[in-house]
């Protein structure tokens, strides 16, 4: 247990210090940690201050998978490795892949299930299906 | 400042920012009113989750938790889902359940014309 513990740490330290990362790249990942994390904050504070379910949708499906691709991205452009940055960019295209399916499956059912939008909204041009016993 | 301190102190950074929207997220969760509110909040969780992944593995040098992130990915994706059909099922919110004797007129937001007839053609069909 600990000489293997031991070993992971070895492992660690080696792959860190024997890194020739260059001073633009560390820029750049440096630029993309900050941006993305601070996309994943705006996300959170809509998810938080927006008045409505459909309204904070948009927030935590835009911002939100755009925040933790860019971190995604900056993860696999730090690692100087094709397939691990090939690797990064894939599972940022599946983020952007299935971020609006999720987001329209809940809100589809929110709505089905009889969620109403907040009175500040203009229009809501979904028709209800199940209505309920006085609507 | 070479590459190395730049690097430390922008995984630093990043690191406050994310526990600090995964606080904010965690407060929509407690107080959302409904569970669809919660459900979202889960979701985002997830994203911020991915995000911080991939800032230890910028500030480890474990290449490995990025493979970590996409498998949490996966299996937000599916909870959403799973969580969304069963939204479908239950069918009701805290928002139809309220009394009849106020009128939901005013709250409710105005439905356009084309909903309108759309709802009607449905009820003819049915």
């Amino acid at each position: 247990m600990g000489r293997e513990s031991l070993a992971v740490e070895s492992f660690a330290m080696e792959s860190l210090a024997s890194e020739p990362l260059g001073m633009g790249l560390a820029v750049v990942v440096a630029v993309l940690l900050v941006l993305g994390s601070l996309f994943s904050l705006l996300a959170a504070v809509g998810l938080l201050r927006f008045p409505d379910l459909y309204t904070r949708m948009h927030a935590a499906s835009k911002a939100g998978s755009v925040g933790s691709g860019l971190l995604l991205i900056a993860a696999g452009l730090h690692a100087l490795d094709g397939a691990i940055l090939l690797r990064a960019l894939a599972g940022f295209f599946f983020i952007l892949l299935t971020a609006p399916i999720s987001a329209h499956l809940l809100a589809k059912a929110a709505h089905h299930a009889g969620q109403r939008l907040h009175p500040i909204s203009v229009t809501d041009q979904m028709p209800r299906e199940r209505v309920g016993p006085k609507d | 400042m070479s590459a190395n301190d730049l690097l430390q102190s922008a995984t630093g950074f990043s690191l406050v920012v994310l526990s600090l929207s995964l606080v904010l997220t965690v407060v929509r969760i407690v107080r959302g009113p409904s569970l669809a509110d919660r459900v979202l909040g889960l979701d985002m969780l997830v994203a911020i989750a991915i995000g911080f992944i991939a800032v230890i593995a910028v500030r480890t040098g474990f290449n490995l938790y990025i493979d970590i992130a996409i498998a949490l990915g996966l299996v937000g994706f599916l909870a959403t889902v799973a969580f969304a059909r069963f939204i479908l099922m239950r069918g009701t919110s805290p928002q139809r359940l309220e009394p009849a004797a106020t009128p939901p007129g005013p709250r409710m937001a105005k439905r356009g014309k084309a909903g309108q007839a759309a709802r009607r053609r449905r009820r003819g069909d049915r």
